[in-house]
């Protein structure tokens, strides 16, 4: 089964603050695909990840991105999200005083009025939610939190797979969702992605370790360093990565460069 | 600097505009006591007030400018100023002749047009709707006793009143601007509310339409007798333009045993252009007296206007177990100062006060919260909590804190918290990866950080200070 090329990334350069950390990404992503994306720290993860969503500090300085066949650096940041793509955040922030609800309801009808679904007024937007908390195991009340303020760890990673379920993109890119989550945790929220997983639409899982990948099983791992994607594989190259580490696959990279 | 160029400081009309004649019968300018003995007479007061006008003339001679607020501005030339029979603002022929930016701001507002052309300046016929309002208005205020009307008329028809309260609050030669405003105030507001009632509507100047031209030296008295209460705005949240530049008001207030004044203002002055040339001086002296045991003032403020704004709505604390609150939102955009915040001065037993500070700077503005918290010796029991917030949007703007802080009683409990937040490219990135825009993300990011003052506002107000802050800080960010 090959679905249909949602996100194609091609020899991506990108700096931020002068200093350049992608050095020439090649990715392509089908529908129905969930790709892992490992490294080790400062490899460039997370930058690809804010690259994609429109981050203002981070410049592209060469390389092309289509998204469903289109240039996707000709939309801002919000369009893309329009257009959607969907970035988890690691560190979701904080907005004292704007209730939960508020700030759900209007990330919706920005998303899915631009879509050309119906906007919801707060009593619908109230009734429409419910299912979408049961989907992750949440208390209504917390709703009526503002947004992100006080949340533990997981709070806010829940409260980031509610936002997917929402806005339902086409590319979610979920940008170390298992950071800072207990097991029980981690099983809600990979609970919560997995039913929101079908055929049209796709999955970018950046994440340092391999136990997200069990119970996210991904059908690419691909192993970033210094900028670039060194090694592809299967899900039991994330086994081999937790077994063994990172420093063999760049090794044995660089034997294969030289 | 020239005379010309200070003339033209003090008189700097609105950049449209402005070309057809000016009324006649203007006085000269300057001051001296002739100039509060031709006001006196020309409003025919008594003679005690004539007396408090002088008193207070004398004292200003004395005085000097004071220096100290964190905000900077060409020296005033007080002999420059007409003080009465000013020129009236001169009267645009249409809309046509107003700012179209201005006109889209009314637009957004929601303000119907025969508003809109009294805001502007624009000659208006007849407002209709406002006369028939206000006369349904008066009659049932009549019916209670309430006594609501402008200060030229108080003095006529209530004099014994206005004798015992005028200058009980801000007496003359409290500041500089107070003894001014005491010499040479032309009208104002006038508010009694008798005994045990409770007033039964929001009384509003907007509604009060015989003092349009209260002017630039405005003067308000509001007074709550035993057991009574009244909610009062002030301001509207449209722009409002004058041709005269500095702007120092009084406002007393004074509760009574078991009283209640609750104060709203939304001010909208306007704040100059973008390169900051132009715009209102807005020094206002404006204080409450707990006159009475359990009475209670609270000030709500929405300051988002003026080129410079110098303003401390205060509580005396007289009477035992009262209460004295303030809540502010003060928004500086472009070139705008503020120094604003309030003194709470405990005196009585058990008195209890509480302020919400919310300062926004953006653009190349200054924003200063000073505040003095004071608890007198016989303040047994007295207790105070500050918040003081600053929120920084760009990072060519500058937020102050300066807060004082007096214990004479060892029974005191005084709190202070302050924070300092900024909204960054960080926050903005996560509303835009939610599909929401950067203003749409700062207006919904600055409601949050004010919530706790808006939801002191009356309702009404309050959904238009939202949409308000919205308006000031469009542009803002990059």
């Amino acid at each position: 089964m090959t679905g249909k090329t949602i996100l194609e990334v091609k020899k991506l350069t990108a700096t931020v603050a002068g200093v350049e950390i992608l050095k020439g990404i090649d990715l392509t992503v089908r529908a129905g695909e969930v790709h892992a994306i490992m490294g080790p720290n400062g490899s460039g993860k997370s930058t690809l990840a804010k690259v994609l969503a429109g981050h203002p500090a981070y410049v592209v300085t060469s390389g092309d991105v289509l998204f469903e066949g289109s240039n996707l650096f000709d939309l801002a940041p919000p369009e893309r999200a329009r257009a959607g793509l969907f970035l988890g955040f690691q560190y979701p922030i904080e907005v004292p005083g704007v209730s939960n609800s508020a700030f759900l309801r209007l990330a919706y009808n920005t998303v899915q009025g631009a879509r050309g679904n119906d906007e919801l007024d707060p009593l619908e937007f109230d009734d429409y939610i419910q299912d979408k908390l049961k989907l992750l195991e949440m208390d209504p009340a917390f709703l009526e939190r503002s947004v992100n303020e006080g949340f533990s760890g997981g709070e806010k990673k829940r409260n980031e797979i509610l936002q997917m379920a929402i806005l339902e993109p086409k590319l979610a890119i979920l940008d170390e969702a298992d950071s800072g989550l207990d097991i029980d945790a981690l099983r809600i929220v990979a609970g919560g992605v997995n039913k929101l997983r079908s055929e049209n639409n796709a999955l970018i899982l950046v994440t340092h370790y391999q136990r997200l990948l069990n119970y996210i099983v991904p059908d690419f791992v691909h192993v970033i360093e210094a900028g670039r994607i060194i090694k592809t594989g299967g899900k039991e190259l994330a086994l081999q990565l937790e077994d063994r580490g990172y420093d063999w696959v760049a090794e044995e990279y660089r034997a294969k460069a030289a | 600097m020239s005379s010309a160029a200070l003339q033209n400081l003090v008189n700097q009309p609105y950049k449209h505009g402005f070309v057809t004649d000016i009324e006649a019968d203007v006085t000269p300018k300057g001051l001296n006591e002739e100039t509060i003995r031709a006001i006196s007479h020309k409003k025919d007061e008594p003679e005690w007030l004539l007396e408090f006008r002088l008193q207070a003339y004398r004292h200003w001679l004395t005085m000097a400018e004071p220096t100290w607020p964190n905000v900077k501005y060409p020296k005033i030339d007080f002999q420059d100023i007409s003080y009465y029979s000013a020129p009236k603002p001169k009267k645009l022929a249409s809309m046509d002749e107003v700012d179209p930016e201005l006109i889209r701001t009314f637009e957004k507002l929601g303000v119907p047009l025969h508003e809109q052309k009294a805001l502007a300046g624009v000659a208006v016929d007849v407002i209709f709707d406002s006369v028939s309002v206000a006369t349904t208005y008066k009659a049932r205020l009549a019916e209670v006793g309430v006594i609501f009307c402008s200060m030229s008329e108080a003095v006529r028809d209530h004099p014994e009143l206005v004798r015992k309260y005028l200058g009980s609050v801000v007496p003359p030669a409290d500041n500089f601007y107070a003894a001014l405003n005491s010499a040479v105030f032309t009208d104002g507001s006038f508010c009694y509310i008798p005994k045990g009632v409770t007033c039964p509507m929001e009384l509003s100047t907007y509604f009060r339409i015989n003092t349009q031209d209260s002017g630039q030296f405005e003067r308000t008295l509001i007074v709550a007798e035993e057991g009574s209460y009244v909610s009062y705005l002030e301001g509207c949240t449209a722009p409002k333009f004058d041709t005269n530049q500095l702007h120092a008001a009084v406002v007393e207030l004074v509760t009574l045993d078991n009283a209640e004044i609750k104060y709203s203002t939304v001010q909208n002055w306007y704040a100059g252009d973008h390169n900051g040339v132009g715009g209102i001086y807005n020094f206002v002296t404006k204080r409450g007296l707990c006159r009475g045991v359990n009475s209670k003032i609270s000030w709500t403020q929405v300051e988002t206007g003026s080129a410079i704004t110098w303003k401390y709505p205060s509580c005396v604390l007289l009477g035992d177990n009262s209460i004295g609150e303030f809540y502010s939102v003060a928004l500086t955009n472009h070139h705008q100062q503020a120094d604003t915040g309030t003194k709470m001065v405990h005196v009585g037993k058990n008195t209890r006060s509480t302020i919400i500070s919310k300062g926004i700077s953006a653009g190349v503005s200054n924003n200063s919260y000073r505040g003095l918290v004071k608890i007198g010796a016989k303040a047994q029991g007295a207790r105070n909590f500050s918040q003081c917030d600053s929120m920084l949007i760009g990072d060519k703007c500058g937020a102050n804190t300066f807060p004082y802080i007096q214990v004479n009683n060892s029974s005191a409990t005084v709190e202070h918290e302050a924070s300092t937040s900024k909204i960054g490219e960080d926050q903005l990135f996560y509303f835009a990866q939610r599909g929401v825009g950067a203003e749409e993300a700062i207006s919904m990011i600055i409601n949050g950080f004010c919530k706790d003052v808006f939801t002191q506002l009356p309702m009404e107000f309050a959904v238009e200070a939202t949409k308000l802050l919205g308006l000031k800080l469009e542009g803002s960010v990059g």
